[in-house]
Parts: structure tokens; C-alpha cells; sequence
């Protein structure tokens, strides 16, 4: 049986970063789970990803970026990152807070937005939202900048409520309209034009002149309201707690069904979300307190493979197992193409409401490149991390068909399978019977069945899910 | 998958980029278009003229031909109002027909729905190219996108599987492995059901290339490599009524005249292969290809190139198209110009719903998202 600390620890990397090798997973074993919690949750005390090294190498992913280059840049420190958990949480809010670059059509700029996510994701919900609040790739998104005293726009102060707190149900219509009001005057300054000098940041601009200062009423508090006293209402709202939570749950826990249906679907575990909504209102909103709870939680530790991988997971985590991009090396922007053609463009969700998850993450299409993704690369003896479990059953010895198997589960994973998977991968391993090393070529021959056993592995339903 | 020969088929040409409209359908007789493109305009010596006014390109030969058979229509004018000149959002919208909020489902891939409600033809709608297009996209809706014909199938390119024998074997495991089984739950049936189908469409699929065999040796490129694909799988009558693939990219801001050259040299090249396969093979009559662009260029010149524009030129040909001008073509002069650019006059929904109900006969309000304009291009 595959050791019970090292699967749960190999859970939580997969659930709080892009996963990690066996040789990681055992030096987080021994440091203990509570430990290696306490770790991710405070990235500030690892050191930050080299970017002197990135770009050294790399220098076409630094500046005025087009888009694939703006993804090849986020996938490099996906993969790489020293801090699994303020990426992973980067991640979380892009896929919560969506913003495209089919509008924005700044790849740099989006970036800025990506960076903003790593600075505050783990800390106050408050902060995050005035952040965001004043992001110059939100502001235009939702066409704040369009939102004038006496002529509001109220696509921001909509969007604010429905997909970014509260959610649907909470809230009036005036509600929205006051929002916008209390928001007018957050623009930004006069964007460069593209030719013929490029792409430059934007910048948050706060014109007072045209901010709309009269008393206004949002969820039963008066006042001349501004931008942050609505986020300082919203926040405390208990709907903010669940949804918030909700989200949380969707993407660190289980797969739910799709938000659009949050208010007529009730969550799959009402207890977890209770837990993470009281974490949250009595840590003051303190992102680190509810994930710390999250982790720690059983509802947490026991949902093994409950969440189809989104592109980007099964892109990197896989990449991440098999070793092959710890370096610089060509071969980065082909990853971020392979999330494109999966489905999941990085910094260009289809719209504001986001890419749907779980199960809609799947159909024919991408379900052949995410296997054939998965098998190319486990299938593969001469990358580093495939020729790490090799090794590894090698120092096991001769191997009978069923330890082969469950060998390889073992060192992937640990993975769980069903019964039906197993017998077929078990028929895989019995039909050229015993796995042995002795000789120079029964190595051989041994390396290329375990790479077409990891390939095999790799295609696999199971091998979907996180 | 039942279908007789006789179903309409569309073929969706994307030309990606943005093409140049003046450059392509030029105006060469305009003192206009020469005062406006002193470095790209292309020789009058050089065009091909289509009338006293108009004229391809000069390396739209083949295009030229079967403009002169009657298989051509040219839309002139066509695009939206309030363009945003930007590639993506552009895109975006000729493949969602959404230009005022951001659409997730594609024009193409509710075609494919309405075709086959009950999704019993996972090759119904095909797409050559990598990853799908979103107008291709429409939740529930299988589609089939397949990179390359010849290559396309499950643990393709994974090193340790050796041999024919040996990738047999597995594919056999994998088969087995997403067999239907009780009690693993709705994810796992659905990824089961996926699964099959996939296996089911590499399997037909697999026959296209088979069966094939042509005269025609079509030329080097990717556009024509994609063509003879989509030729290959129409010809095994797998019942495709959709395919859809994208050529560029024709965004030419700098550099134009050898860029434009050499896109308009590959893709007429890649046009006159195909329908001559489908001439050699006696077929064809129940299919068209569309051309469009996200929009047209700029109508003064930057120097070397062209940046964005806003109405664009479209192209409908096939033996029941009838073959002629549509719409109008914008005017160049400068009180008529919209931020410098050709002013569009004919909504790409009604080009959509002109294919939609005339070719396909399927209503296409639903799918274009209203009532627009048709012309009379299908015979």
C-alpha cells in the first residue's frame, strides 16, 4: 500500500501548487504536513523565482509582449516557482477576478494584473478588492473608465456584486447603480497608442472632478459613499462569506456545479463552506487564515481526486512530474499553446464570467491532447523524472506484474484507480510477465515497459482528476 | 452516420490576420486607391482586372479562373458597426456574431448542432487546425479537430510505444480502460462516453486517407496540406457537412507587398488544388467554401504596410454559387472614410444567414442572433 503521509502530501501539493516530484514529497513528509502548510502559506519567506535567469535567457518574454509571450512568461514561473501556493493563488484569482486580453489587448498589461494577484492573494479580501478595484485591466474590462458622474456605467459596479463577492440574489438593481456612482472617478490616465512605439503599462488615474460625491444608499448604509466604503460594506457581507468560500471550495476541494447556478444549487458540503465562512469573518477577511483552515480541514484531506485538472494543471503538473522544464530550454511557449489548444487561454478567458471548470473543462477534442499530452510525456525514458521512477523500481528489484503496476501508481501519485483501470493495466503488465533488471538488455526492455505503463497511466480517466 | 452525398457541405476558409481588402479586390482604376498607396499599390500593369473598375490581385490567378467559370461571388463591404480594430475582439465577433458583448458560442458550432441534434455524428463539424476555434464552440456540441490527418489519434508520439504491434495493444488497454462501467460516476461516465467517441472518430477518420486517391499533387504549404485534408475526408463521405480551417497570418502592417504576395501565391494555389481534386472526382456539387477576414486595412498606407481597418471583402465559391459582386464597394473618399478606412455596408450576419438558410436550409435566426440581410449567391 502506498504510504498514507506521502499520498496526502502529494494531495495537498497537487491542490496548492502544480504538484511535486517523489524526492519533493519525501522531504516534505519528513518536515511534517502542518509544517509544510505554514510553508505555503507564507511565500515571503522563500526567495522569489530568478528572473535574471528567465530573462537572461529569454529575453523575448520581457516587454512589450504579444500574447503567447505573455503566457509563456506565466507558465515559466508556474513550472518553476519556489512558492507553489502564491502562484497557485494567482491562478485562483485570475480565473475568479476574469479578465481577457481580447479587450484589453495588452499582454504586459495583464501581466501587471497576474503580479498584483501574487502580491495580495494570500492576504486581506478587502485589500485584494480595492486592488482590483483599481487594476488599469479591470478598469477597462468592465469599462469603469466609461463610468462618469451623472452618466454612470454600470458594468463594473455589477460585476463587483454578481461575480466578484456576492453573487446573484444579493443585492438590488439600485444597489448596482449606487455602486457605480460611489465608483465613478476611478479611471485611468491616457493609454500610449500601440504604433509605432508598442505596448506600455496603463496607469490608475482618481478624477475627483469626476467623481459623483452625493449621498447614496448601497445594502441599507448611507453616505457619500466612495469606492472603498463599498468595499468595506460588501465585504462584511455574509453572502460575500459564502460565495467566497464557494469559489475556494470549487477550486482547492471539489468540483461544484457551474456558478450560474450557485443560487438555485446548494453547495455539495454546506458544513465546509460554514467552516470557511466563519474562518473568514473572524480572521477579518484574512485569505492566509481561511486557507490555513481549508488545508488543515478533513473535508479538505479526504477529497482525493475530486476535481478534473484544469489545462493549465495538466499541462504543468504533468510537465512538473516528468522533469523536463526545471531549466531553461526551448520548448516553454509550446506549453503555453498547448493550454491555448486545451481549452484554458491563459490571461484570455472567454468573458468576465470565466472559463467553466470541471467536467466542462473536457470534450472530444481536448480530451485527445490532454492524453496524448499526458502520454507523450510520461511515455517518455529520457526525461529526468521518468528516469527517477525508473530508477526507482529498478532498486525494487524484480518486480511481479502487480507490483510493477502498483509501482508505477505508486510513483506517479500516489495515484488511486478503479478497479476496471487497474485490470487493465495489470493485463498490460502480465502479458510480458516479470519486470527484471539483471541483465543489460532485460534493463532495456524494462525502461520502454515502464515508460508505455506511465503513457498508459498518463491516458487514463483518473489521470484527470487532482 | 447516414447521410446521402447530397448534403450541403460548407467549407470555412479563416484567412487570420486581417486581409487587405484594396489589395485583394482592388479599385485600380481609382485615382483614389494610387493616391492612397503610393508605397503598396499594386501596378495597374500587374492586376488582373475583372471589369473597368475592379481587379484581383495579380497572384489570384487561379481565383481569376474560377471567377470566369461563374463560381465566384465577391461581398464587398462587409463587416459590422463600431469595429474595435482589434484582431481578437474582431475575431471574436465574426465567430460568436456578438458585437456588442462578449459571446461564447460559436456560429459555426450551433450550425453543427442543428444539423445533428442528437450529436450522432462526431464528425459532423471537423476542424483542420490546432486546438478549436470558438466558433466551432458550443457546450454539449461534439466537434472533431483533428492537426494533422495523417497523424491524428489517441497516444500518437509517445516514445516508448514501439511499433505498430505494440501501439495496437495499447490502444486496445485504453479502449478497454474507458469501457462503460457502473458505479463510477457521472464524471467518469461522461470522460467514458468522451472517450469512446474520440476512438470512434479516430476510426472513421482513420479510413479517409485510405480510401483516397487523386491526380492532383497539391503544393507544400500548410494551407493546401489543410485542404487536401478536409478534400480527403469529404470525398470518404463521413457525412461532414462543417469543416472548418484558418490560414495567416495577413496582418501586414509592415512589409505588405512580398507578405501579401506570397499569402494570396499559397492560398489561390491551395484553392485551385481543391477544387480540382474535386473536379477530378467528379464531386463538389453539393459543396461551398467561404472566405472571410476580420476585417479589411487601413486605406492610406503606413509607409511599408497597412494597420487595421474596418469593412473587409468576402468570397463564396463553389459550381451552385452565383458567381458575381455583391454589395458594394465602399467609397475612398475621405468624407466617406471612417477613421480612415473603408466604411462596411453589409452586415456578416446576413452573409452567415444567406449560407445558413440558403445552402443549409436550417433557420438562422437563431444562430446569427437576429434577422439580417441576405443576397442571393446560392443557386
Amino acid at each position: 500500500m502506498p504510504d498514507h503521509d506521502i499520498a496526502l502530501m502529494a494531495h495537498l501539493m497537487r491542490r496548492a501548487g502544480f504538484g511535486a516530484s517523489r524526492a519533493e514529497l519525501e522531504a516534505r513528509v519528513a518536515q511534517g504536513y502542518d509544517a509544510t502548510v505554514e510553508e505555503l502559506l507564507h511565500p515571503e519567506r522563500q526567495p522569489a523565482l530568478d528572473e535574471d535567469t528567465l530573462y537572461r535567457y529569454f529575453p523575448n518574454l520581457e516587454g512589450p509582449l504579444a500574447p503567447v509571450q505573455a503566457q509563456t512568461n506565466w507558465v515559466y514561473r508556474m513550472i518553476n516557482t519556489p512558492r507553489p501556493l502564491e502562484e497557485k493563488m494567482a491562478l485562483f484569482w485570475h480565473q475568479l477576478f476574469a479578465t481577457g486580453n481580447s479587450k484589453i489587448d495588452n499582454p504586459p498589461e495583464l501581466l501587471q494584473q497576474i503580479a498584483m494577484f501574487r502580491r495580495h492573494g494570500l492576504g486581506s479580501f478587502r485589500t485584494l478588492l480595492v486592488e482590483l478595484a483599481k487594476s488599469p485591466a479591470m478598469i477597462f474590462w468592465l469599462d469603469n473608465n466609461g463610468n462618469h458622474r451623472g452618466a454612470i456605467n454600470e458594468n463594473w459596479g455589477r460585476e463587483l456584486l454578481e461575480l466578484f463577492s456576492m453573487g446573484v440574489g444579493n443585492y438590488s438593481e439600485d444597489d448596482i447603480k449606487e455602486a457605480s456612482r460611489a465608483f465613478t472617478g476611478w479611471t485611468i490616465g491616457p493609454k500610449l497608442p500601440r504604433l509605432p512605439l508598442g505596448r506600455f503599462y496603463w496607469s490608475f488615474l482618481y478624477k475627483p472632478e469626476d467623481h459623483d460625491d452625493g449621498e447614496k444608499t448601497f445594502l441599507g448604509h448611507r453616505g457619500r459613499l466612495n469606492g472603498e466604503d463599498i468595499i468595506d460594506i460588501v465585504v462584511q457581507q455574509p453572502a460575500t462569506a459564502r460565495f467566497l468560500a464557494r469559489h475556494l471550495y470549487n477550486f482547492f476541494v471539489a468540483d461544484e456545479p457551474q456558478v450560474p447556478s450557485w443560487n438555485i444549487t446548494p453547495p455539495g458540503n454546506p458544513e465546509a463552506i460554514q467552516t470557511l465562512e466563519q474562518a473568514y469573518n473572524e480572521s477579518n477577511y484574512d485569505m492566509r487564515a481561511v486557507l490555513r483552515v481549508l488545508f488543515r480541514s478533513d473535508f479538505f484531506t479526504q477529497a482525493r481526486f475530486a476535481r478534473v485538472k484544469s489545462p493549465a494543471e495538466l499541462v504543468i503538473g504533468t510537465v512538473r512530474l516528468a522533469g523536463s522544464f526545471a531549466a531553461p530550454r526551448l520548448g516553454f511557449q509550446d506549453l503555453a499553446w498547448e493550454c491555448n489548444y486545451q481549452g484554458q487561454e491563459l490571461l484570455n478567458p472567454p468573458s468576465v464570467e470565466s472559463w467553466h471548470t470541471g467536467q466542462e473543462w473536457i470534450d472530444g477534442g481536448a480530451l485527445v491532447r490532454r492524453v496524448n499530452f499526458a502520454a507523450k510525456f510520461l511515455g517518455d525514458a529520457s526525461l529526468p523524472g521518468i528516469r527517477a521512477i525508473i530508477d526507482a523500481l529498478r532498486a525494487r528489484g524484480t518486480l511481479s506484474p502487480a507490483e510493477f503496476v502498483d509501482g508505477c501508481l505508486d510513483l506517479l501519485g500516489p495515484l488511486e484507480v478503479s478497479e476496471q483501470t487497474r485490470r487493465e493495466l495489470l493485463a498490460q503488465a502480465e502479458e510480458d510477465g516479470d519486470l527484471r533488471w539483471d541483465t543489460e538488455q532485460e534493463a532495456r526492455a524494462a525502461a520502454q515497459r515502464v515508460g508505455v505503463m506511465l503513457a498508459l497511466i498518463g491516458a487514463s480517466r483518473e489521470y484527470q482528476f487532482a | 452516420m447516414a447521410s446521402t452525398s447530397a448534403d450541403p457541405v460548407v467549407v470555412v476558409l479563416q484567412l487570420t490576420g486581417a486581409n487587405d481588402y484594396l489589395n485583394t479586390v482592388i479599385p485600380y482604376t481609382n485615382p483614389l486607391y494610387r493616391d492612397n498607396r503610393p508605397n503598396v499599390g499594386v501596378p495597374e500593369d500587374k492586376v488582373l482586372p475583372i471589369d473597368d473598375t475592379l481587379a484581383f490581385h495579380p497572384n489570384m490567378g487561379p481565383v481569376k479562373r474560377l471567377w470566369d467559370e461563374g463560381k465566384v461571388a465577391i461581398i464587398h463591404g462587409i463587416g459590422y458597426a463600431n469595429s474595435p480594430r482589434s484582431h481578437f475582439r474582431s475575431m471574436d465577433i465574426w465567430h460568436t456574431c456578438e458585437p456588442d458583448r462578449v459571446g461564447t458560442e460559436g456560429w459555426a458550432g450551433r450550425v453543427i448542432r442543428d444539423l445533428d441534434p442528437k450529436g450522432e455524428n462526431v464528425l459532423k463539424g471537423v476542424n483542420f487546425g490546432q486546438g478549436l476555434p470558438r466558433a466551432m464552440v458550443v457546450r454539449g456540441v461534439p466537434v472533431t479537430s483533428v492537426s494533422d490527418l495523417e497523424a491524428y489519434g489517441v497516444l500518437t508520439g509517445v516514445p516508448a510505444i514501439s511499433g505498430e504491434q505494440e501501439k495496437a495493444r495499447v490502444l486496445e488497454r485504453f479502449a478497454r480502460m474507458y469501457a462503460p462501467a457502473i458505479g463510477t460516476g457521472s464524471v467518469m461516465d461522461y470522460l467514458g462516453h468522451t472517450g469512446q467517441d474520440v476512438l470512434k472518430g479516430v476510426d472513421i477518420l482513420k479510413t479517409a486517407p485510405q480510401q483516397y486517391a487523386s491526380t492532383v499533387q497539391y503544393a507544400d504549404t500548410p494551407v493546401a496540406k489543410n485542404l487536401r485534408n478536409v478534400a480527403q475526408v469529404y470525398l470518404a463521405n463521413l457525412g461532414t457537412q462543417l469543416f472548418y480551417t484558418a490560414h495567416g497570418s495577413f496582418d501586414t502592417h509592415f512589409n505588405q507587398v512580398p507578405m501579401h504576395n506570397k499569402l494570396w501565391i499559397d492560398v489561390s494555389t491551395a484553392l485551385e488544388n481543391f477544387f480540382d481534386d474535386l473536379r477530378a472526382h467528379d464531386a463538389g456539387d453539393n459543396l461551398i467554401m467561404v472566405l472571410f477576414t476580420e476585417f479589411g486595412r487601413r486605406v492610406h498606407d503606413n509607409g511599408t504596410g497597412t494597420d487595421h481597418g474596418a469593412g473587409g471583402v468576402a468570397f463564396v465559391i463553389g459550381n451552385r454559387v452565383k458567381g458575381g459582386m455583391y454589395s458594394e464597394y465602399p467609397s475612398l473618399r475621405p468624407a466617406d472614410l471612417q477613421q480612415g478606412d473603408l466604411a462596411p455596408n453589409y452586415d456578416f450576419r446576413g452573409f452567415y444567414s444567406t449560407v445558413v438558410q440558403k445552402w443549409l436550409g436550417l433557420d438562422p435566426v437563431p444562430i446569427v442572433g437576429g434577422h439580417f440581410e441576405q443576397l442571393d449567391f446560392i443557386s
